[in-house]
């Protein structure tokens, strides 16, 4: 069953993306929201661990990273950037969703 | 005024997620009316707070970065942002606000008021305050 999991928490500061990363099945999605966006950021000391999680299909939501200022340009290759709605499609998608918090 | 102390506040969240920033950010304006020796210190996630171009419109939250802009004008203009912070963030100080204050010794010359320092240069600068107040 495909799982949406959603992580809304700053990779740098909490570890609820990398739990995210390690539980989350090949063929889940993963949507970054809130302070999640910034485990979007390429060249960090996280990055390498979102660009090893294979199979998953990872999103960011737009606006939040507008709102922090972020680059679209400085993100990891091959997230893809959706809006809100985009994010209400995502959840009609996936059979269940994961909030890591 | 009978005594000036040494006030830092430090700031180790990333704006909008959490209130701490904005709050912070309010408390250092307010504070600015006491006459204090006023610094502001971003490290963590804290340095985020200081990027450029945020953009609330899509989001409806309140954009409070132009505000980082007036703190030169309430004489806070010791901004010292950690190297290492930015460094594992992928930041450098181009992807940070350019942030100013007026001399008014020197004809009101425009200084930058951020200092890039290292992380023990931090731990120098925490030592020396009287007062470190947390957001």
């Amino acid at each position: 069953m495909a799982m949406l999991h959603t992580v809304n928490k700053s990779p740098f500061e909490i570890n609820s993306l990398e739990r995210c990363l390690q539980m989350a099945k090949s063929g889940s999605s993963v949507l970054l929201i809130e302070d999640g966006v910034y485990g979007a950021l390429d060249g960090t000391v996280f990055s390498a661990k979102v660009k090893a999680a294979d199979g998953l299909t990872t999103y960011v939501l737009g606006p939040d990273l507008k709102t922090r200022g972020l680059d679209p340009a400085k993100l990891i290759e091959g997230i893809e950037i959706i809006d809100y709605d985009g994010f209400v499609q995502l959840v009609a998608d996936h059979d269940r969703i994961q909030s890591w918090l | 005024m009978s005594e000036t102390k040494k006030f830092m506040y430090l700031n180790r969240r990333a704006p909008y997620g959490t209130i701490y920033a904005l709050e912070g950010l309010e408390v250092v304006l307010i504070g600015a009316a006491f006459e204090q020796d006023v610094s502001m210190a971003f490290m963590d996630d804290g340095v985020f707070q200081l990027t450029k171009g945020q953009d609330t419109s899509d989001s409806d939250m309140k954009n409070f970065s132009p505000t980082y802009n007036a703190l030169g004008d309430y004489e806070v203009n010791k901004i010292y942002v950690e190297q290492e912070s930015m460094d594992d963030r992928g930041l450098t100080l181009d992807d940070l606000q350019h942030l100013v204050w007026e001399d008014e010794d020197e004809d009101y010359a425009k200084k930058p008021s951020i200092r890039v320092v290292s992380r023990q240069e931090m731990a120098d600068l925490l030592e020396e305050q009287d007062i470190i107040l947390n957001y």
